[in-house]
């Protein structure tokens, strides 16, 4: 009975939150907070019950629910999952619920905030499992309109430009993927009644797509826009500028969302739409994305260790990591698709930790320059231990989930593009300096006289923290059930790309 | 012998990694007798096991000395595979007693010598911590599991050398020292890529097991298999301190003293040593790759030695000491004699932590001083710290009968002899013999003999140590005097116990050529010629002539200002390496931030300015029509009204059909 709904009550439990905390009295902080709180408890543990009761062996998509929605144009009510969404909506489901913990301390406006908080929960959700590319449409825009907000009203000094730059940024991505997706609907015809169609399942057989358009730019010329709207999520060089700014305005919990689950949405859609839609054109210009993979993971690490804000060096390194997993995507090889896969769940927990981090030292400090702490760790030494945890986990330090997905992206890709993978490599060095750097600068050294007395790491800070730190350390030693989970549907991707 | 041991080799790197859990979690809470209760328990448990697992493997038959323990898949993907899996032969063996086992005296050390320091648990989870990794390192069955221990240690070094981090000096040399690696790491994670994809592409077979690697090896093309080699030991000279990754190894020194004992003498920086040795397969059929870690290794040994003769700092002294060690260890497993530098690896640990431990012993008594010029006399009130120290010195200097006469004798044979080897190479090995005599008898002179130099109050403190500190040091002398004995070479009519031990490891390895009876003899003379004339030149300048090395230092003052300052190498490095490097990420920096932004932000004020200009042409010539016309609308509006019934199923239908109008005029 649940398994008919399952991904329905997941999507569309936080919008009863929603509609609850209108209703609520904006004085009542705490019940706002606490329902926020209890609305995105419940899809989290049904995102478990998922994990759990999913057919790994399996590769289709599972818990389908399909009913028509608006017949005059075939578009769909089309939900599903998968070995490559089900981490995702994991994911989601874990960030979304502890972020509400480390929005504890917004100081205005809590029902606006919390109200378009949960109304981002349901748009995320239902990006990792819409299967009609029309509805896959609606909740991508959707997750643009509340982000807009919660970084333009409560992020920092310059969060209005933050606000306006990730929004136009986006849009911009999303207009070409919406040309896109009206080529594939008016050229499409769905076998079975006839007519166009938006449903990705039908668009991504292979039997089908003999009906496409056939010329090879025009397919080039879809691929490109709709890789650029990908790429401006993940985001790939030269697209990435605006997370920076938008990470470094939003407040905490936001940074985690963008982070952790907003970003993976690029490659995400690379891997649901582009690759099975276009499979030609994915091999054609596999090359050119292992170079933007490259130049993500060493620019994105050197520009990291330019940089003077704690935040902003975060985002930097986010840009970084996120190249292993365009690398991995390029490599068309099953081990660097289980390893960019891994590496996206992971990049969402440990980047996630280390925006938490920040928040925590941002919240007593008021500034993140990193060369304006110093000795921090005599102060909060399991804050401090909390942080050499999640740094090393961020570079990749083996035993830490991290180190899995980047050495299989590393040994995936290697066999096809040798150099590039090489020249990759030395992102592990400059990773390390980075980080260190800002490890010592902040923590190390004599401590702070400016900082005696800070209040140490609270229950609260702690309990954001606690579960994915044990998540990184327990994928690092048994990765297993993760590669359980995705093994079947990578394989069948991997067939559909023609591998 | 002992069976159930082929399933509890986990055991013997989980156990510290448990005591390490349980002090770095809760250990500020325990009363510090249980912190190292548990600390030394769990590691002195994992050498147990690991004696053990030594007579289990000696009950079996030489061709079948070996066995693995697979615990459960940690990767597993269609086709690649790797276990949490142990691999317990002669050599592993030999490497877990070694790291337990001085490991264990050095836990004990640690009791003595870190009993004021108030992140006590935490000294102690870190170390279990390390003695986790370098068992892990040591014992696993894959490549992949060995780079999980192999960077394990690395943290370790990196957390213990900036243990007392308050100190921004200790805090960057942690740094320098894990950065340092990372670069080693590059070329080791690239050697290991290579590997893993030349085997799979030629046989289908994608691991990286050694077992299985070394069964396909021979498929590989010698060319990759040279590169292979050469990108591993790179990552080598990141680990074990060699030319030109060394640079580390002395700041290390920055950490707890038993810290550079056990991480910085013993055990760690062996690991790239262990891992060439592991890897003899692979070397025996890339000879080039051979070569280049004799040579590297050999002007390690020289080059670092010429460095320790001026040095002050005591354990300086002894950390440009290990680097060249190290060399000799590397000239041993390069010239193809993989159990010459084992066994050299065995003996050093021996004597290089008494070294060390002796060293502690001296700067706990002088109230942390570390520089020899304010030392001397100490003998009259540290005996045992005297008489251990000097035992280990005599070990070093490899004097007749000591444990690293036939250590280091064995390596420099091997090296004459081989072809990887040859007399360049061997030489270079005497000379170093030559500098380490002369600079170990200079340390014990200034240190231990003659004037006490130091302040009155000062001497008035100096003692001998803790039973706790000279237990150890007594542990490690006998097994420094009589360590050697093991591997005696057969021209004293014995059986190279250690060498035959070894051998079905590296069966399927080089195949040296013998050196006659005769030449063996010579060589070994030579040796002892080359240590006694160290000692006795060192003797006399520091011991007879002690106005002579002032002189000298004056006469010679380029020079001496050159080996004092360490040939400039870290300036060099500071100033083009890390100088580069720094100009390169601000000039990225600032392309980021004026390029690439600047594209993004120029882009969206064009758009603007056109915004602007078309808000002009729609008031002035677009409203003037549109105001004409709008009466007109007003009633066609309420027509419109109809289609505006709240249905947002109705909205999407009109705002899709607008796209579609539009994309069709666009496409069709």
């Amino acid at each position: 009975m649940l398994s008919n709904y399952l991904l329905s009550l997941i999507v569309f439990t936080p919008m009863i939150g929603f509609v609850l905390i209108l209703l609520m009295p904006r004085e009542r902080v705490t019940w706002i907070r606490w329902t926020a709180a209890v609305f995105t408890f419940i899809p989290m543990v049904l995102s478990f019950y998922l994990y759990g009761t999913m057919d790994a062996s399996s590769a289709g998509f599972q818990f389908v629910e399909k009913y028509p929605w608006i017949t005059a144009f075939n578009i769909q009510y089309y939900l599903g999952a998968d070995g490559i969404s089900t981490p995702m909506i994991v994911l989601t489901g874990l960030l979304s619920f502890l972020s509400v913990f480390a929005s504890w301390n917004i100081n205005k406006a809590h029902k606006a905030y919390f109200s378009l908080y949960l109304l981002l929960v349901t748009a995320m959700f239902g990006v990792f499992m819409a299967l009609d590319f029309f509805l896959f449409y609606i909740f991508w825009e959707l997750m643009l309109f509340p982000m807009y907000f919660l970084i333009g009203i409560w992020g920092g000094p310059r969060r209005e430009y933050a606000a306006i730059k990730f929004f136009l940024y986006t849009l911009a991505g999303s207009v070409l993927m919406l040309v896109v997706i009206l080529t594939f609907y008016f050229n499409s015809t769905d076998p079975a009644t006839g007519s166009h169609t938006f449903n990705i399942v039908t668009l991504m057989n292979q039997a089908n797509q003999g009906m496409f358009i056939k010329q090879f730019w025009v397919r080039l010329a879809m691929y490109v826009a709709l890789f650029i709207g990908f790429a401006i999520k993940v985001p790939v060089f030269p697209f990435h500028t605006w997370l920076p700014d938008a990470h470094v305005e939003a407040p905490t919990a936001i940074s985690v969302i963008l982070a952790g689950v907003l970003l993976k949405m690029g490659a995400y859609g690379l891997m649901r739409i582009s690759y099975p839609l276009l499979p030609d054109m994915a091999a054609y210009t596999a090359i050119g994305l292992a170079i933007l993979g490259l130049i993500n993971i060493v620019y994105g690490a050197l520009v990291a260790m330019a940089q003077t804000d704690f935040k902003k060096m975060i985002a930097y390194s986010s840009v970084s990591h996120m190249g292993f997993v365009i690398l991995g995507l390029a490599s068309m090889t099953f081990i660097g698709f289980n390893g960019a896969l891994m590496q996206m769940f992971n990049h969402g927990i440990i980047t996630g930790m280390l925006f938490l981090l920040v928040g925590v030292i941002y919240d007593r400090a008021h500034h993140r320059d990193l060369n304006g702490f110093g000795g921090i760790a005599t102060y909060m030494p399991v804050y401090a231990g909390i942080t050499s945890l999640a740094f090393m986990g961020s570079l990749g330090l083996p035993g830490l989930s991290g180190f899995i997905g980047e050495v299989l992206v590393f040994l995936g890709t290697f066999k096809v593009y040798p150099v590039i993978v090489i020249v990759s490599a030395t992102g592990v060095i400059f990773t390390a300096g980075y980080f260190l750097w800002a490890y010592q600068r902040v923590f190390l050294g004599p401590p702070n006289e400016k900082y005696r007395g800070i209040a140490r790491i609270n229950g609260r800070e702690l309990f954001t923290l606690v579960p994915l730190v044990l998540i990184a350390l327990f994928l690092g030693v048994y990765p297993m059930p993760f590669f359980n989970l995705v093994g079947a549907s990578l394989s069948k991707l991997l067939m559909m790309v023609g591998h | 012998m002992y069976p159930c041991i082929e399933h509890c080799i986990w055991l013997i790197p989980l156990l510290p990694l448990t005591g390490a859990m349980v002090n770095l979690l809760i250990g500020s809470r325990l009363p510090r007798p249980v912190t190292h209760t548990i600390a030394i328990g769990t590691i002195a448990t994992s050498f147990v096991l690991s004696v053990i697992a030594y007579l289990h493997i000696v009950s079996l038959p030489p061709g079948q000395r070996q066995f693995i323990d697979t615990v459960y898949t940690w990767i597993g993907l269609q086709g690649f595979r790797v276990g949490l899996s142990f691999l317990v032969d002669p050599l592993s063996v030999v490497m877990a007693l070694i790291v337990s086992g001085v490991g264990s005296v050095i836990h004990l050390y640690s009791v003595g010598y870190m009993h004021g320091d108030k992140r006590y648990s935490r000294y102690f989870g870190f170390l279990n911590l390390f003695a986790f990794a370098m068992l892990l390192l040591v014992l696993s069955n894959s490549i992949l599991l060995m780079f999980v221990g192999w960077e394990g240690v690395g943290l370790c070094s990196y957390l213990l050398i900036g243990f007392w981090f308050e100190k921004i000096e200790n805090a960057k040399a942690g740094m320098k020292a894990f950065v340092v690696n990372r670069i080693g790491d590059f070329g080791f994670i690239v050697g290991f890529m290579l590997l893993f994809t030349a085997v799979g592409v030629r046989t289908g077979t994608w691991s990286l097991d050694f077992g299985v690697i070394k069964s396909n090896i021979g498929l590989v093309s010698p060319a990759i298999l040279t590169a292979v080699g050469i990108m591993l030991f790179v990552g080598a000279t990141g680990k074990s301190a060699q030319i030109p990754l060394y640079v580390w190894l002395p700041d290390a020194m920055a950490g707890p003293t038993p810290v550079s004992a056990l991480i910085h003498a013993a055990t760690m920086v062996t690991a790239g040593v262990y891992m060439v040795a592991r890897m003899n397969f692979l070397y025996a059929l890339a000879p080039d790759a051979l070569r280049v870690i004799a040579i590297v290794g050999a002007l390690t040994a020289f080059f670092a030695a010429t460095i320790g003769l001026v040095q002050n700092d005591i354990k300086k002294v002894l950390a440009y000491s290990t680097v060249s060690q190290l060399g000799y260890m590397f000239i041993g497993v390069g010239v193809g004699a993989f159990g010459a530098g084992i066994f050299h690896l065995m003996t050093h640990a021996f004597f290089k932590a008494l070294l060390f431990l002796g060293s502690g012993s001296v700067i706990h008594a002088m109230s942390g001083e570390q520089d020899i010029r304010k030392m001397g006399g100490l003998s009259s009130k540290m005996p045992i710290t005297t008489t251990t120290f000097v035992i280990a010195s005599l070990a070093i200097m490899g004097v007749p009968g000591f444990a690293g006469f036939f250590s280091k004798d064995d390596i420099l044979y091997h090296a004459y002899i081989s072809p990887y080897g040859g007399t360049f190479v061997w030489l270079l090995g005497v000379v170093a013999a030559v500098l380490t005599a002369f600079y170990m008898t200079r340390l014990v002179i200034l240190t231990f003999y003659g004037n006490p130099r130091m302040d009155h109050h000062t001497a008035e403190h100096v003692h001998e140590s803790p039973k706790t500190m000279t237990i150890p040091l007594i542990i490690l002398a006998i097994l420094s005097a009589i360590g050697g004995y093991i591997g005696m070479p057969a021209i004293f009519g014995v059986h190279n116990v250690f060498a035959q031990f070894l051998a079905p490891v590296f069966a399927s390895g080089v195949r040296l050529p013998e050196g006659s009876v005769s030449l063996e003899w010579t060589l070994m003379g030579v040796s002892v010629l080359a240590a006694f004339s160290g000692i006795g030149f060192a003797y006399y300048l520091y011991g007879v002539r002690t106005e002579l090395p002032a002189i000298m230092a004056e006469k010679y003052n380029t020079a001496y200002r050159w080996l004092l300052n360490k040939y400039y190498v870290d300036e060099f490095y500071q100033k083009y390496i890390v100088g580069g490097l720094m100009g390169l990420k601000d000039l990225l920096g600032v392309f980021d931030a004026r390029i690439i932004d600047g594209t993004v932000n120029g882009t969206a004020r064009l758009g603007r300015r056109l915004a602007d200009f078309e808000g002009a042409f729609d008031r002035v010539v677009v409203d003037g029509a549109v105001n004409a016309v709008g009466d007109g609308i007003v009633s066609a509006g309420a027509v419109l009204r109809k289609l505006q019934n709240g249905l947002v199923q109705n909205y999407l239908i009109v705002a899709v059909i607008g796209m579609a109008i539009l994309l069709s005029l666009v496409l069709l």
